[in-house]
């Protein structure tokens, strides 16, 4: 039997009296790109965290490739984590390490190469998401917001995973740069035939990269291909793809469909 | 095996089988390796016994292709060549015009990383080494005294204006290095006591001058002891605990978001917590000073069945109206030397996790080595007036 990448039924996470999801649905197929969009404070962060598996749901199932993530002890979820890359907001890069020995880590973490092989092949990462070779041997610090975010990728990429997790990739971009990140992924997504799960706020972003997208609302998972959610009945979802800054953008699919 | 070989009369074939990942790597890179090119005129290989090829996998492939063309073997794939292959090729050339550099991009940054990453250790010539290090260690000097004199200079500069000062933020490092130290502090000092009691029990009973026990407990406590160990408990606890809130929110940008509104960190961040522990590390010091002579009071009541009242009139008749201020009067120096190395070293943390970690030791290190070296020289000005 196939299944999707990334399956998630009935997710009810709880923090006191608080619900942020409760029966939230949602499915990733193979090779597609899936944006996650919600207004600020409704889960995006937490449903992340729970397919990751850094938090238990109270209830729910979370399956990646299959295999239910929330039901695996620590030792498990390893395997699991070996096949996914995820790149965090923030980047979350070590700061106290080289971009090259940030993108080795995973790499000496799960598997044993030579010093050489293990080089060449994050050195390979860093060109493959477009930074100069030069950027190698610089710490996070020395590194630009853009420059932060696909060195955070290349990371995420460290183990070749056909599923790749990105929080918020073009957050605190220029347009410019924004459009060249969404190209990059784009770009990676189908040279290495990735599974691409998105988090973003970036209107621009979802229009070029996503194939679908899930809006959160109401605590559930409203999912569809851009042109149904545009027209899905809800005042948050109209006001989020009505707003003058996406109305510029709904005439493209209209003339593009 | 992933790579099967056949030896044919025009060269080598090649039959890939099975996965082709990062887990398999090593095997792949050494089996590909191993293979011996000498007299092969020609390389065919067939990839369509490849499960899965990922990048990681091309990439041993590409290696292999590209050690085979430079030994003058002609290489031919059956079918197409796998797209993986033409997706390195791309991306390594890209690189190297964005390095603008005639060798292989990957190979010249190796090499690069390779020089860069090289640690200055033992390798380096002694020369270079004690070098650097004099530069650095001038230099490290120079910037705690530019920053000593920022410190003052805030301090006097505040004075003047009660808002300045900030009374509230200083209440609340008094409390943080202060109130909150004093059950640690009492409970060192009782310790202390009881050793310094227990020991010259023991030397001065052989020459019966037991009495004795009392004058060194209470002067040691008072003006040595006392006060040294408080200083010494407090630089771990807040001289530590100033360099990693300061070292943090450097990091966090904290530090250039007060900057950038007009206020100077070391009016509301640096100056309040030295003032702070100025005021309070003399108040524990005397709260010390007090719990020393109780233990010493409880230790020769039981060990050596003095009364109290001949304990009192034995620590009357020790000490000169100087010796308790002997020791209260070190702790506020003692505080700007514990407060200052914190705070310079947290406002000195830049860029990473690790070096918030290096500098809060090196606070508290410091801190203890300039308590101690201040009290080696009171000790010297003391005697020299004849204290």
């Amino acid at each position: 039997m196939q299944y999707p990448v990334l399956e998630v039924r009935g997710l009810v996470n709880r923090f006191g009296d608080q619900v942020v999801h409760d029966g939230l649905d949602m499915e990733v197929e193979q090779d597609e790109v899936f944006g996650i969009v919600g207004g600020s404070g409704s889960g995006k962060s937490v449903l992340l965290r729970s397919i990751l598996g850094l938090q238990r749901p109270q209830a729910g199932t979370v399956r990646i490739y299959g295999s239910d993530i929330t039901k695996m002890t620590e030792t498990q979820l390893l395997s699991v984590k070996e096949r996914y890359g995820v790149a965090f907001q923030s980047g979350a890069l070590y700061s106290g390490l080289t971009v090259l020995e940030n993108i080795q880590e995973p790499m000496i973490e799960h598997l044993n190469l030579p010093a050489r092989a293990l080089d060449e092949l994050a050195l390979l990462k860093i060109c493959l998401v477009g930074l100069p070779t030069s950027a190698a041997g610089k710490y996070p610090a020395e590194l630009s917001g853009g420059m932060v975010k696909r060195a955070a990728i290349a990371r995420a990429l460290a183990l070749d995973p056909a599923l790749l997790f990105l929080d918020e990739p073009t957050s605190g971009l220029d347009p410019v740069s924004a459009a060249a990140f969404d190209d990059l992924v784009l770009y990676l997504q189908k040279q290495l035939r990735l599974t691409i799960v998105m988090i973003t706020h970036d209107l621009d972003s979802i229009f070029r990269t996503c194939n679908r997208v899930g809006v959160i609302v109401d605590r559930k998972m409203v999912s569809g291909t851009l042109a149904q959610i545009v027209e899905y009945p809800n005042p948050w979802i109209q006001a989020y793809f009505h707003g003058e800054r996406a109305s510029a953008r709904l005439g493209e699919i209209a003339h593009g469909a | 095996m992933p790579v099967e070989v056949r030896r044919t009369n025009a060269g080598l074939e090649l039959d890939l089988t099975g996965e082709w990942g990062i887990r398999e790597f090593g095997e792949l890179d050494a089996q590909l390796h191993a293979l011996d090119l000498q007299g092969a005129g020609q390389v065919r290989i067939d990839t369509s016994g490849i499960k899965s090829l990922e990048l990681s996998g091309a990439w041993a492939l590409h290696e292999f292709v590209q050690r085979a063309r430079t030994a003058g073997v002609t290489v031919a794939f059956r079918g197409q060549p796998p797209d993986q292959l033409s997706l390195l090729d791309k991306t390594l050339k890209d690189a190297a015009t964005e390095a603008a550099d005639s060798e292989p991009a990957i190979a010249a940054a190796s090499h690069d990383s390779a020089v860069t990453l090289a640690p200055v250790g033992p390798h380096a010539p002694l020369l270079t080494a004690v070098g650097r290090h004099t530069v650095g260690a001038w230099r490290d000097t120079l910037e705690g005294l530019a920053f000593l004199g920022r410190v003052i200079l805030t301090f006097f500069g505040s004075v003047t204006s009660l808002r300045r000062l900030r009374p509230i933020s200083i209440a609340r490092h008094v409390y943080d290095t202060g109130i909150t130290a004093i059950p640690i502090t009492a409970l060192i000092a009782f310790l202390i006591a009881v050793i310094i009691a227990y020991m010259s029990a023991q030397q001065l009973r052989g020459l019966g001058v037991d009495i004795y026990v009392v004058d060194l407990v209470t002067i040691g406590v008072l003006r040595e002891l006392g006060v040294l160990l408080t200083s010494v408990i407090v630089a771990g606890r807040s001289g530590s605990a100033f360099a990693a809130e300061l070292g943090s929110m450097k990091l966090n940008e904290e530090v250039d978001a007060l900057i950038a509104t007009g206020v100077d960190p070391f009016e509301v961040l640096v100056v309040p917590r030295i003032v702070g522990l100025v005021i309070a590390l003399p108040l524990l010091t005397i709260i010390a000073d007090l719990v020393g002579l109780t233990g010493g009071a409880v230790l020769t009541r039981y060990l050596l069945d003095m009364p109290l009242t001949q304990y009192v009139n034995r620590v009357n008749e020790a000490i000169s109206p100087t010796t308790f201020w002997v020791g209260v009067i070190k702790a506020p120096v003692f505080a700007a030397l514990i407060g200052i190395s914190g705070c310079y070293h947290g406002m000195q943390v830049r860029g990473s996790a690790r070096e918030l970690g290096r500098l809060v030791t090196v606070a508290v290190v410091q801190a203890i080595f300039f308590v101690i070296l201040a009290d080696a020289l009171f000790a010297v000005l003391f005697m020299e007036l004849n204290i």
